[in-house]
């Protein structure tokens, strides 16, 4: 089998393309910051983003121009706030960026649907909301056994879904543990796949251990290395969420021109995520390590021959 | 809003709006009564901010068996920091169980294994229906709040429903903006028929704590003033509601936080502040 393994320039350049509808997926956890820059510095144009909590990063991708539409359930820099950004373009007379919006397990289900080849996904949601007034996606149907009525969301096909995970070979088997989110859905819905990991391992170290395995290489078009790229979110087991940053973007981000500037400086003035952690600084990347281990215990799957 | 921690003890002098009663704030007043509320509850999904504070606090004094949910796809939590978003690494380490979020929200949630979930309001109605989506209208809103989340589905879902949150005038709306999560709908005859008939396992709202007070909902659905907290008063409660609420005939004053109570939070539970200053 051949090596998927990209540079993110070149992943990003070869399978992102604009008007595409792209997920960069991991829910708090194992979010593709490296990802969503280069698709910033690479100036993609209307692009339909699709997240279950667009968080910070498509808070500065739709600063950085590329958005022309959000899918979404949950909006906010959690516990922080707003995304200031994104409300800039989405209130008042002025609002200009396109919305379609669902709840977490709305989100999850359509991702599943797509995932499942389903025309559809069943939920007991949305009753007496005023979410299917505002999204005419949100349906509700009969049960064909008789037995009352569900609402349904149509299935979430995105044309490139970007996951980052701890570890993927070459092929692109990927392993991920901590909070899983919806990325082994988002994945399986996707047309293409960049697989974003902290670390490229042998496929021994994988078959070693496939329960952890959450996609197969089957559905990865691209693996790219790239240590600390989902800094200011977390990878478990190897670094912490900035919390500060998350904080520290509140106050950028409501100046439109303070937020170009952090744009300027952290992204179009970079080469890429190596470029960025030079900058963050070996203090700030030592200060986020785990205070101590805390290794699973180790299972034996046994041989049988 | 900031409040001043006063020293105690302190006199119904420095009970106003914007102060705190003795050797407390009304948030920490506010974070206490919610996390009693949940004493003898088994499991319970917590919500960003301030539940994630009251529910930690009920796992270290009230109920030291419950079962921490988070919505990012944790059961059996066992956090040893406050988590700043619910989607923290220190409440995945030591859990029960890391489940992808389609087995929590469909095995956990909607199969009816949650007791108790939490949600907080930009705005709630007297019948405890609940807008976290947009002030103004939904295509131009003047304010465009964070949506859903998995609000809608806890409203729903979820065995009962507890809201924490701060009262004001602007929250505590005769007819809110925007319904994201049902309560008692009009009223409760018909709420409790739609669940029946829809095969909803969760019976809606049960308690409403806020800064002032605990409020549980009446045989018609609304909501009724049960406690006062120390240092509130019936006009600061008329003051930050949009209706005429219904008053216990029996109102309780909520007993101050104890010492013990106020130590966790202060010490071990949000030692900087971040929830309660």
């Amino acid at each position: 089998m051949s090596s998927k393994v990209a540079s993110m320039r070149d992943a990003v350049a070869d399978l992102v393309r604009d008007g595409d509808t792209v997920a960069i997926e991991g829910f708090t956890h194992l979010i593709s910051f490296a990802a969503g820059h280069e698709i910033i510095r690479q100036r993609k144009r209307d692009l339909t983003l699709a997240r279950m909590t667009p968080d910070l990063i498509y808070d500065q991708m739709v600063a950085g121009g590329v958005a022309r539409k959000l899918i979404f359930s949950w909006l906010g820099n959690p516990g922080v706030g707003g995304l200031n950004a994104i409300r800039r373009v989405t209130e008042g007379p002025g609002a200009s960026l396109e919305m379609e919006e669902y709840s977490h397990f709305g989100m999850v289900a359509r991702y599943t649907a797509g995932a499942m080849n389903l025309p559809f996904f069943p939920l007991r949601s949305y009753f007496e909301t005023d979410l299917p007034k505002v999204n005419p996606l949100i349906r509700p149907i009969d049960s064909p056994y008789g037995d009352g009525t569900v609402y349904a969301v149509p299935p979430l096909r995105p044309d490139v879904t970007v996951i980052h995970a701890q570890r993927a070979d070459a092929e692109g088997n990927t392993q991920v543990w901590g909070l899983l989110g919806c990325q082994k859905e988002a994945a399986f819905a996707a047309d293409r796949v960049i697989v974003v990991v902290e670390e490229l391992v042998e496929g021994s170290i994988i078959r070693a251990d496939p329960n952890r395995t959450i996609v197969p290489g089957i559905v990865v078009d691209a693996v790219v290395v790239e240590p600390f790229g989902a800094h200011p979110s977390y990878v478990q087991g190897y670094y912490d969420r900035d919390n500060r940053f998350y904080r520290d973007w509140d106050p950028i981000s409501r100046d439109a021109a303070l937020t170009d500037g952090w744009l300027a400086e952290w992204v179009h003035g970079l080469s890429g995520r190596a470029e960025y952690v030079a900058k963050l600084g070996e203090e700030r990347v030592t200060s986020l390590r785990p205070s101590a281990p805390a290794p699973s215990g180790v299972v034996d799957y046994g041989e049988y021959r | 809003m900031s409040e001043q921690r006063m020293p105690a003890p302190a006199g119904p002098a420095s009970a106003s709006a914007s102060g705190s009663a003795g050797g407390f704030s009304r948030t920490e007043m506010m974070i206490v009564a919610a996390a009693r509320a949940l004493a003898g509850q088994r499991v319970c999904f917590v919500g960003v901010g301030l539940p994630n504070i009251a529910v930690n606090l009920a796992k270290r004094t009230v109920s030291p068996d419950l079962e921490l949910v988070y919505e990012a796809g944790v059961f059996g939590a066992e956090p040893a920091r406050l988590p700043l978003s619910i989607g923290d690494p220190t409440i995945v380490t030591g859990a029960t169980a890391v489940t992808s979020m389609l087995e929590l929200f469909g095995y956990y949630l909607q199969r009816g294994l949650i007791d108790v979930g939490f949600l907080g309001a930009a705005q709630i109605d007297r019948f405890g229906n609940i807008n976290t989506t947009v002030i103004g209208d939904y295509a131009h809103p003047k304010t465009r709040l964070p949506g859903s989340g998995g609000a809608c589905e806890i409203a729903i879902n979820a065995r009962q429903v507890f809201v924490i949150m701060r009262q004001s005038a602007r929250s505590f709306v005769e007819r809110i903006d925007f319904r994201t999560s049902p309560g008692n709908l009009g009223g409760a005859e018909n709420a409790a028929r739609i669940r029946r008939e829809q095969g909803w396992l969760g019976s809606g709202p049960s308690v409403v704590v806020t800064d002032l007070g605990v409020y549980h909902f009446d045989a018609s659905g609304e909501m009724r003033l049960d406690s006062l907290h120390p240092g509130a008063s019936l006009d600061e409660v008329r003051a930050t509601m949009g209706w005429d609420p219904r008053i216990a005939d029996d109102l309780a004053t909520t007993p101050a936080p104890t010492a013990d109570e106020l130590r966790l939070i202060r010490e071990e539970l949000d030692p900087d502040g971040m929830y309660t200053k």
